[in-house]
């Protein structure tokens, strides 16, 4: 799978699974290529904005997160940045 | 999971207060979140130990199952899973790391 289509696939386990509002992902690869134990998978920077984290702890959230992403994080993701907001801390941010 | 594995962690995790999973050591990390949090913590000041889990596989794929954390690092503090990088990240910037780590070692 390359690395458009894995984007795209976390995208939509994402935006259906949890399910999210908005899934912004950042391709972080290209910095870290060849690095010790990388086994050349992805380094993906997520946001993700979802009604679904309301009312739990950022342990949780990531949880879920990784439930999802579970198949990927085993061969095809190296790592994993999260950002994970509701709708409220969401606008919060923006309205900075 | 191996019980012998998981009494070898369970060990680990009631003698150090403080213990990071990381790849690399201290002085020498060897990815970008390891280091993230190992200067967080030595900002933090408490005594910390960590466990290069590239030295070892067992550690490296059974502490995936050990903590349900596909990921590393993974940050214990009172022996209980605290989260990786961002969530570590998160709490030290809004204080509530440092008073979680300062309860751990000071229960009183």
């Amino acid at each position: 799978m390359d690395r458009v289509d894995l984007i795209e696939r976390v995208r939509r386990l994402l935006l259906a699974g949890l399910p999210a509002d908005e899934v912004l992902i950042e391709d972080e690869s290209d910095a870290h290529v060849g690095h010790r134990g990388s086994g050349g998978g992805a380094h993906l920077r997520v946001t993700i904005v979802a009604e679904a984290f309301a009312g739990k702890a950022p342990l949780a959230r990531h949880r879920a997160v990784h439930a999802l992403l579970a198949d990927d994080l085993k061969q095809r993701i190296h790592a994993l940045a999260l950002v994970t907001l509701t709708r409220d801390e969401a606008a919060a941010r923006t309205d900075r | 999971m191996d019980a012998a594995f998981k009494a070898r962690i369970d060990e680990l995790l009631q003698k150090n207060k403080v213990l990071l999973f990381v790849k690399g050591t201290k002085s020498f990390p060897q990815c970008g979140f390891s280091n993230a949090v190992i200067n967080i913590f030595k900002e933090i000041g408490a005594p910390f130990e960590t466990v290069n889990v590239l030295a070892d596989g067992e550690v490296r794929d059974g502490m995936k199952e050990y903590s349900s954390w596909p990921t590393f690092p993974q940050i214990y503090v009172g022996g209980e899973f605290v989260g990786g990088c961002d969530i570590v990240r998160e709490m030290h910037a809004k204080g509530e790391l440092a008073t979680l780590v300062k309860k751990a070692i000071e229960p009183n």
